[in-house]
C-alpha cells in the first residue's frame, strides 16, 4: 500500500542570518550582542511555500538566481529544517544537489562509488551489484582504480551522476546536474533520468535550461523571492516566466 | 515504487531525539564503518609503509619520551617508562579525538548541507577509529615493556575495558565540542591552546606523589586523571585500577555523554547555517 503523495510543503519558510558573514568568532558575537541587536536582521529564503507532489509526479522548478530554488530543494531532501512550517516527505529521497560533495580525492574511483553509495543509504553488496553499470554509464572504465585526485572535473561529473542517479529512489531532486560533461553525456542523462520518470519515480528538477525543464516535467512552479508565483502545467508556467523578462533580458 | 504510508516529517523548531538519532545512524551502519576505515587508511595512503605507521609512530614517540623522561624522573619511580607510555596513550586519545571531531565538523560540512546525515555520526566516526588507534598503540607498547622488562600481568585484560570507559567521555567531549566549533571557530581555537595546560595539570610526564598535598585537588577534579589511571594501572603497577577510580571514571563518562548529547542535538539543526 502506498500513500498518494510524494511531498507535501506546507507554510515553509526559512531564514537565514541577514549579514554577510555568519558571526563566527566570540568577538564580533559579543558585539553584536552589546550593540542590541543580536539577530538583527535575517534575510527569508523561502516565505511560506505550498506544495504538494504525488508519485510519479515530475515537477520543474524555475526562478531567478536566488529565488530560493535550492533551498526548496535541500527542504524537500529533509536536510534542512524550516524556520516555520512542516515538510512531508514519503518513502526515500535521493538529493543530487552537488554532485561531488562526498568523494574523497585520496580513494579511487570504485572506492568513492562505495562510500558515496553508503551516503546514500546503499548497501555495499548493491553497490558493487551496480559498480559495472555505473563504470560503463560514466565511461571510465580504464581509470576507475586510479585516486581521484588524477580525473578531470568532467570524469568526476560523470562519475558522480552516474552513482547518484544509480540509486533508485522514490524521488529524485536534480539541482542543475544536468549541465555536466559534454553534449553526448547529457543526452545519456536525459535518457536515463525519462527512463526512472517512466518507472514511476518522482522527480523535481531545478534548472535554468527551460527546454530541458519542458521535456522532462510535466508540472512546474515558477519561484521568485522566496514565493511561488505561479504553478500548474509547464507550458503555462515557463510562457509566465518567460513573459517575466525585461526586454533587454529576454534578448540575451 | 513502494512507498511507506507513514512520511518523514520535518517541522519548524525540530530536534532530534535520542531514539531516531540512534535508529538513523544505526540504518546507516555501513557509512559508519566506512568513514572509520577511511580515517585510518587514507592517512596513509601515500605513503610507502602505510599502515605501519600506525605503530610506528607511537612506536618512536614512547622511545624518545621514555629516554627523555626516564632520566627525569627515573629514581622516583620504578618502571617510569610504563607509568608515562600508558597515560600518555590515553590523553593522546583524548586529545587527538576532541580535535579531529570539530575538524571532522569543517571538513563534512558540504555534505551535511547537500545529503541528509545525521550529524553524530562524525564525531561518533572519529571517535570510533581513535579507539581503534588506542588498542593498537598498545602493541607498540608491550614491545617497549617487553624490551625495558617491565613484568605482564593479567590485569593487563583489562586495557580494552578502560579504553570503553575512555571511549565514552572522549564521544560525550566531542559532541559537545564540535558542535560549539561549528558556531564559534574560537572554539577550537581556545581549546587547542588550553588543552595543553590541561596535559601538563595531569600527572602524565611526571609522578602524582611530587604535587604537593593541597593541590592535589586540582588533580582529582581533572576527569583525565580517572582516564589515566584505567589505562596506567594495570601497565604500571599489574593491578586493577582501584574501584572508585573506575566508579568515577563511569560517572563522567555519562555525564559527559548526556551534556555532549544535549548540546548537539540543540545546536545541529541550525549546523547549515554556519557550514
Amino acid at each position: 500500500m502506498t500513500h498518494p503523495l510524494a511531498l507535501r510543503m506546507h507554510g515553509v519558510a526559512l531564514h537565514f542570518p541577514a549579514r554577510r558573514e555568519p558571526l563566527r568568532s566570540f568577538k564580533e558575537w559579543a558585539i553584536a550582542r552589546l550593540r542590541g541587536r543580536p539577530d538583527s536582521g535575517v534575510f527569508w529564503a523561502l516565505k511560506g511555500v505550498d506544495l504538494e507532489l504525488g508519485q510519479g509526479d515530475t515537477l520543474g522548478v524555475v526562478g531567478r538566481n536566488g529565488a530560493g530554488k535550492s533551498t526548496l530543494l535541500r527542504l524537500a531532501a529533509g536536510i534542512i529544517p524550516p524556520s516555520r512550517g512542516e515538510v512531508h516527505i514519503w518513502g526515500s529521497v535521493a538529493p543530487v544537489i552537488e554532485l561531488s560533495a562526498g568523494f574523497d580525492r585520496e580513494l579511487t574511483g570504485r572506492e568513492n562509488v562505495l562510500f558515496n553509495g553508503s551516503l546514500l543509504g546503499m548497501s555495499r553488496r548493491q553497490m558493487l551489484a551496480k559498480m559495472d553499470e555505473i563504470v560503463a554509464f560514466a565511461q571510465l572504465e580504464e581509470v576507475i582504480d586510479a585516486p581521484l585526485r588524477t580525473y578531470s572535473s568532467g570524469m568526476l561529473a560523470r562519475l558522480a551522476f552516474a552513482v547518484a542517479t544509480s540509486v533508485r529512489a522514490d524521488t529524485v531532486l536534480l539541482d542543475e546536474v544536468l549541465a555536466v560533461g559534454d553534449q553526448f553525456f547529457r543526452s545519456r542523462c536525459h535518457a536515463r533520468i525519462a527512463e526512472m520518470c517512466a518507472q514511476g519515480t518522482t522527480l523535481v528538477l531545478v534548472s535554468h535550461d527551460l527546454a530541458t525543464i519542458a521535456n522532462l516535467c510535466r508540472r512546474a512552479v515558477w519561484l521568485d523571492e522566496g514565493r511561488i508565483v505561479a504553478a500548474g502545467s509547464t507550458a503555462e508556467v515557463l510562457a509566465a516566466y518567460r513573459g517575466s523578462a525585461t526586454p533587454t533580458q529576454a534578448c540575451s | 515504487m513502494a512507498a511507506p504510508v507513514a512520511p518523514r516529517v520535518v517541522r519548524a523548531g525540530q530536534r532530534p531525539t535520542l531514539g531516531r538519532e540512534c535508529a538513523e545512524v544505526w540504518t546507516r551502519w555501513e557509512l559508519l564503518v566506512n568513514l572509520v576505515v577511511r580515517d585510518l587508511t587514507v592517512r596513509y595512503k601515500r605513503s610507502l609503509l602505510g599502515f605501519l605507521w600506525s605503530f610506528l609512530h607511537p612506536l618512536i614517540f614512547m622511545v624518545v619520551l621514555t629516554l627523555v623522561f626516564g632520566t627525569l624522573f627515573a629514581q622516583r619511580t620504578p618502571n617510569y617508562s610504563a607509568y608515562l607510555l600508558s597515560a600518555y596513550l590515553a590523553f593522546q586519545y583524548f586529545l587527538q579525538t576532541t580535535t579531529k571531531a570539530m575538524a571532522s565538523m569543517a571538513w563534512n560540512g558540504p555534505l551535511l548541507k547537500r545529503i541528509y546525515v545525521p550529524a553524530s555520526i562524525f564525531p561518533l566516526s572519529v571517535a570510533i577509529s581513535g579507539l581503534v588507534n588506542l588498542y593498537l598503540s598498545f602493541l607498540p607498547m608491550f614491545l617497549v615493556m617487553a624490551v625495558l622488562g617491565v613484568p605482564f600481568s593479567w590485569s593487563l585484560l583489562f586495557l580494552p575495558v578502560g579504553g570503553l570507559l575512555l571511549f565514552g567521555f572522549v564521544l560525550g567531549c566531542s559532541f559537545g565540542l564540535c558542535s560549539l566549533a561549528v558556531y564559534f571557530d574560537d572554539v577550537r581555537l581556545m581549546y587547542e591552546a588550553g588543552i595543553y595546560s590541561v596535559m601538563y595539570l595531569t600527572p602524565i610526564f611526571y609522578p602524582l606523589e611530587i604535587v604537593p598535598e593541597k593541590f592535589r585537588p586540582i588533580i582529582f577534579a581533572n576527569p583525565l586523571y580517572y582516564y589515566c589511571e584505567l589505562i596506567r594501572q594495570p601497565v604500571f603497577s599489574g593491578q586493577l585500577p582501584p574501584g572508585h577510580t573506575i566508579l568515577v571514571a563511569v560517572i563522567w563518562a555519562v555525564v559527559m555523554l548526556m551534556v555532549g548529547w544535549q548540546v548537539l542535538r540543540r545546536m545541529s539543526p541550525g549546523f547549515f547555517r554556519h557550514l
